[in-house]
């Protein structure tokens, strides 16, 4: 019964925190209301049994990373996005590329409604382990990211690296010329 | 409804009572630490010795007028205080304070002395400490005034910069300790040398323990590390705006993250309620503890009194360049010793 409620709880949060994060127009409640979507997608993780899931995610994307959009936003000091005087010049506004974007949009419903239909019939365990045991602890965590996945994940850290380098290059000012 | 469970939330409740006295008792303490060096009393006159000047503070600040500038966000600037002080609170939910006890054979079944007590306890202390940035980097935008946007922008700056060094050093205690529960790690460390020297993590850590200590300085942004609120700069930075209870939240938010912060070292670094075994037979060991975090929040107060503010470049700098390299030579140098020794 108190599992049912939290879920429901968590999920309604989530939904109408993502909702908002879009549907009002003062970037800095975005950033908040994105912050408090990853508190609900946090208890989600912890009903399904990953706490380590559940605060990392709340360390990474809550503490750290929404914390320098928040910087940006106030650096930039907008205080309301106008809806009424967009830039219709806007190359992204061009026809052909609204109505790419809104296939795109079309297909990502049609992905959607055809996950939920077939979900009663995945039987999957949470862990996605064939003996059905949780990966929840810590230790085993590790030691299935370090060994039997090690590879994807020292490439990932090198994409990060990549980009990273990538984002100083372009956002250094060309002093010397 | 049986005697445990009741127990159990008197425990909780008089968690929450400790820390919110912590916060009057180390007001009265930095006051009177500050005018002892500066050779002065200190508050004298409200009760004996001015005991009771946190209390006069408390209600001086209840009956002030709740004051708000033209032009701040109404819900953000009401939000922000709330912010601070409760993820303060919540920060100390996995740091336990005591081992088990009966209360000397009271309970058939011992309780934990501590909120609650979970298997990633270290990593959501980090995480909720790292929520309470939020607080001040609110208050400073929502405020509307130059000098205490300046002070929330330093301060989520300073925070990710710092956070780094932080759990790297927390990281190399947690490999020696094997776990992430921190009564697993408090009670690692109740094993003696020769018999009757304590193996605290601070004799095998000691530049991640001073690493540690310097890292949660800046995090709660304390002196020498206070640009969130340097007031030669920024008059008194993010709450520069902010009056009566609102206003009193903010130190009281960094109050109580000064004794988590010392509690955290305390059960990380210097063996927690372990050391002196005669007090633990008598199931006193809280005591042990208690008297330990009062040491490290006295270092804390020293420090502020003696060492001036570092410029804003300087902490940076330091941070960036200096402590975190330092904590990841660490960890690694722990590591390598630690696979070599036992591997």
């Amino acid at each position: 019964m108190a599992e049912t409620f939290a879920f429901y709880l968590f999920s309604g949060l989530a939904i109408v925190t993502s909702a908002f994060v879009i549907g009002q127009r003062n970037p800095m409640y975005s950033v908040l209301l994105l912050v408090a979507s990853f508190g609900a997608m946090a208890g989600l993780f912890i009903q399904l049994d990953a706490p380590f899931l559940a605060v990392a995610l709340m360390i990474v994307y809550a503490g750290a990373i929404m914390v320098l959009f928040l910087f940006v936003v106030m650096l930039l000091n907008a205080p309301t996005e106008d809806a009424l005087q967009y830039d219709r010049t806007h190359p992204l506004r061009h026809p052909v590329v609204t109505r790419f974007g809104a296939l795109l949009a079309g297909v990502l419903v049609i992905q959607l409604a055809y996950a939920l239909l077939r979900a009663n019939e995945l039987r999957v365990p949470i862990s996605g382990r064939a003996d059905g045991t949780a990966v929840s602890s810590v230790a085993e965590l590790g030691r299935v990211l370090f060994q039997r996945h090690v590879f994807a994940f020292e490439a990932t850290s090198i994409l990060i690296l990549v980009a990273m380098v990538g984002a100083v290059v372009l956002a250094r000012k060309e002093s010397d010329s | 409804m049986d005697l445990k469970f009741i127990i159990e939330l008197a425990i909780i409740g008089l968690t929450f009572f400790m820390l919110i006295n912590a916060s009057a008792i180390l007001v009265l303490a930095e006051r009177k630490i500050m005018g002892f060096m500066q050779q002065r009393y200190g508050p004298y006159l409200v009760g004996p010795h001015g005991a009771l000047q946190p209390l006069a503070d408390i209600l001086k600040l209840l009956f002030k007028e709740e004051l708000r500038p033209k032009g701040a966000d109404k819900w953000l600037f009401t939000l922000a205080p709330i912010l601070s002080v409760t993820a303060a609170f919540a920060a100390f939910s996995t740091v336990p304070w005591g081992a088990e006890t009966t209360f000397f054979g009271l309970l058939s079944e011992p309780v934990k002395l501590g909120v609650t007590d979970i298997n990633v306890g270290l990593l959501v202390i980090f995480a909720i400490t790292s929520m309470g940035v939020y607080g001040i980097v609110l208050a400073g935008w929502a405020s509307n005034s130059k000098y205490s946007l300046f002070g929330g922008l330093r301060a989520s700056a300073q925070m990710i910069s710092y956070e780094l060094s932080y759990a790297t050093s927390l990281a190399a205690v947690i490999l020696l300790a094997g776990s992430l529960s921190l009564r697993d790690v408090v009670d690692s460390q109740n094993v003696y040398w020769l018999g009757f020297i304590p193996r605290w993590y601070i004799f095998l850590q000691p530049l991640g323990f001073i690493i540690y200590m310097i890292a949660g300085v800046a995090e709660t942004n304390r002196a020498p590390f206070d640009f969130p609120e340097a007031e030669q700069e920024l008059v008194a930075g993010y709450n520069t705006e902010y009056s009566s209870v609102r206003f009193a939240l903010f130190p009281q938010a960094e109050y109580i993250n000064m004794a988590t912060m010392s509690a955290v070292a305390t059960d990380l670094y210097l063996g927690g309620w372990h050391g002196v075994p005669f007090l633990e037979n008598l199931g006193l060991g809280w005591l042990i503890f208690l008297a330990k975090v009062g040491v490290i929040l006295f270092a804390y107060i020293w420090t502020r009194w003696t060492l001036p503010r570092y410029r804003y470049d300087q902490l940076m700098h330091f941070g960036w360049k200096f402590l975190l390299p330092a904590s990841v030579i660490n960890l690694l140098v722990t590591a390598a010793l630690f696979l070599y020794l036992n591997g």
